[in-house]
């Protein structure tokens, strides 16, 4: 009995290996071939991966052990960098949210506000960065406001969407039933809105991380986006390139940390849509 | 218990308006068990939303123990026909059937006892972990019944409640509302257009006219309990019954069209 089910688990694991491969495989060889090209190449502009590796160990990663191997440099840009992505992107969450349920459930309000909606959503985001320095000085509160004004769009727009189109029998159970208007809130309609908002809220966090770096290129004196700037001028172009490098990195793992949490919230959707 | 007095409704406006409702004048006493039946699309559900306090008719009043529904909703209970979108589906089984109960006043652990003890009632004690979706129609339509059985309502409103589910399952359900409703004492108004389904398991049928509907007649059913599939069907009562709700039904289908 034991056997077969240690036999089973090997076997599993080795499939889930082989199935990861397959998805993998191309990574490396890709990262060889880049290599190889700008050894060939040799041009200062396109230094090999090898030396931005070098240079971003250099940089962030040859710090003390009680400080997670980051040095200084890392510790002042990353940590300014990654609290104006998340404040903004929870504070956008918040608004998003909260506006896109109150317009989602009344007629009345989104028919006054839905112009206004399409016309906010309409102006691209950088170019409020002029106005927002003047309105809330250089700085993190700049940052901030770029960052919520710009990804609070698809989190607004697809709350309304899923707020609005709540299942007319779910809804008609509700009432009949006199829920409460907290329990109508929380247990109808945010969970029967929550694919749409889910999807969403992970949009919006890609483009937190785009305009994080924006707001940091024009308006800052530290994170990762200044240190691409500043690298630049330098011309320590390892570095520029490892800080291109560092936020695809970043931007991969938030978006698969992500899909974990959504995954797990909204698993009685995939799964009731695989039953019926 | 339910008054209803006069009640007309009409959807829309203008050269577009459709007449739903007629004047309907329609009581149903404390513990009794009422089946409502018509020809389809004659605006049964539009009585049924209307008791429900689901929509405002246009004329006419409901009363559920002398508390007008336009005022405050209805101490009542629904079992739609589309049980997969009336239960949650984000929810565990158990979960839909204490949903309601927080109205009562109930704490956590007592609302959770009461879904428990419904759901026994209904034969899905070891369902209460299970998602709605993970159980077969017949199933969920029981979990259906418990969340309204567990609630405790003044009225039990059924809307078609075994349209969507197979023959056996639906004598099985029809048994098991038969039973509860037994035990429980409980008023319930019954919607269908299955005329046998009507007279088997109601006290009392009222058949409704086509749109704009109107109380066409109605029989009290004097077959005895317990009823039984098989055995209650083949009484020449039931038979003789169901013709004249089947009179009934057809009488104004087969009326002449109206002049205009």
């Amino acid at each position: 009995m034991t056997t077969t089910v240690e036999g089973q688990t090997t076997r599993g694991m080795r499939a889930g290996l082989l199935a990861v491969l397959a998805r993998v495989w191309l990574v490396p060889i890709a990262v060889a071939a880049w290599e190889l090209g700008t050894r060939q190449a040799g041009s200062t502009y396109f230094p090999p991966p090898s030396q931005i590796l070098a240079r971003m160990y250099e940089l962030w990663f040859s710090g003390p052990a009680a400080h997670l191997f980051l040095t200084d440099g890392a510790l002042g840009d990353f940590l300014p960098s990654l609290a104006r992505l998340f404040g903004g992107w929870a504070l956008a969450c918040v608004l998003g949210i909260g506006l896109g349920v109150a317009l989602g459930r009344s007629r009345k309000l989104s028919g006054y506000i839905d112009p206004l909606v399409e016309f906010g959503r309409a102006i691209p985001p950088p170019t409020l960065i002029p106005l927002f320095i003047i309105l809330f000085k250089m700085g993190t509160q700049m940052q901030v406001a770029t960052i919520v004004y710009g990804v609070i769009w698809p989190i607004l727009i697809n709350t309304i969407d899923g707020a609005r189109h709540v299942d007319r029998v779910h809804a008609d159970t509700a009432q009949a039933f006199g829920l409460g208007r907290a329990q109508r809130l929380f247990r109808i309609i945010l969970p029967a809105a929550g694919p749409k908002i889910f999807a969403g809220v992970r949009l919006s966090l890609s483009l937190a991380v785009i305009l994080m770096v924006v707001s940091e290129l024009v308006g800052s004196t530290n994170g990762i986006g200044y240190q691409l700037m500043f690298t630049q001028q330098n011309f320590d172009l390892s570095g520029m390139w490892g800080a291109i490098v560092l936020l695809g990195v970043l931007g991969f793992v938030l978006n698969a940390s992500f899909l974990v949490v959504e995954r797990r919230v909204l698993s009685w959707h995939r799964r009731a849509r695989q039953t019926t | 218990m339910l008054d209803v007095v006069n009640l007309s409704h009409t959807y829309g406006e203008g050269p577009n308006a459709h007449q739903a409702l007629g004047g309907i004048d329609l009581k149903v006493a404390e513990g009794e068990m009422v089946c409502v039946v018509g020809p389809s699309g004659c605006g049964k559900s539009t009585l049924l939303r209307s008791i429900a306090g689901l929509i405002r008719p246009t004329e006419g009043q409901i009363r559920i123990r002398e508390t007008t529904v336009a005022d405050t909703p209805g101490d009542l209970a629904v079992v739609f026909q589309d049980y997969s979108r009336s239960l949650f589906p984000w929810m565990s089984v158990g979960d839909n059937v204490a949903l309601p109960l927080r109205r009562r006043g109930k704490d956590r652990t007592a609302r959770r006892a009461a879904a428990a003890e419904a759901l026994e009632e209904v034969g899905l004690a070891a369902a209460s972990s299970k998602f709605p979706w993970e159980l077969s129609g017949g199933m969920q339509q029981r979990v259906a019944i418990a969340r309204a059985l567990a609630y405790r309502p003044s009225l039990l409103l059924m809307d078609e409640p075994f349209g969507s589910v197979d023959a056996q399952t639906r004598e099985d359900l029809e048994d098991l509302v038969l039973k509860v409703r037994e035990h429980h004492r409980m008023t319930v108004l019954l919607i269908t257009h299955d005329i046998d389904e009507s007279v088997y398991v109601g006290d009392r049928v009222v058949v409704l006219t086509r749109s704009p509907a109107r109380v066409a007649g109605e029989l009290s059913v004097d077959l005895p309990f317990p009823r039984d599939q098989i055995a209650t069907r083949e009484l020449p009562a039931f038979v003789h019954l169901r013709a004249e709700v089947g009179r009934l039904v057809r009488a104004k289908k087969e009326s002449p069209p109206v002049q205009v």
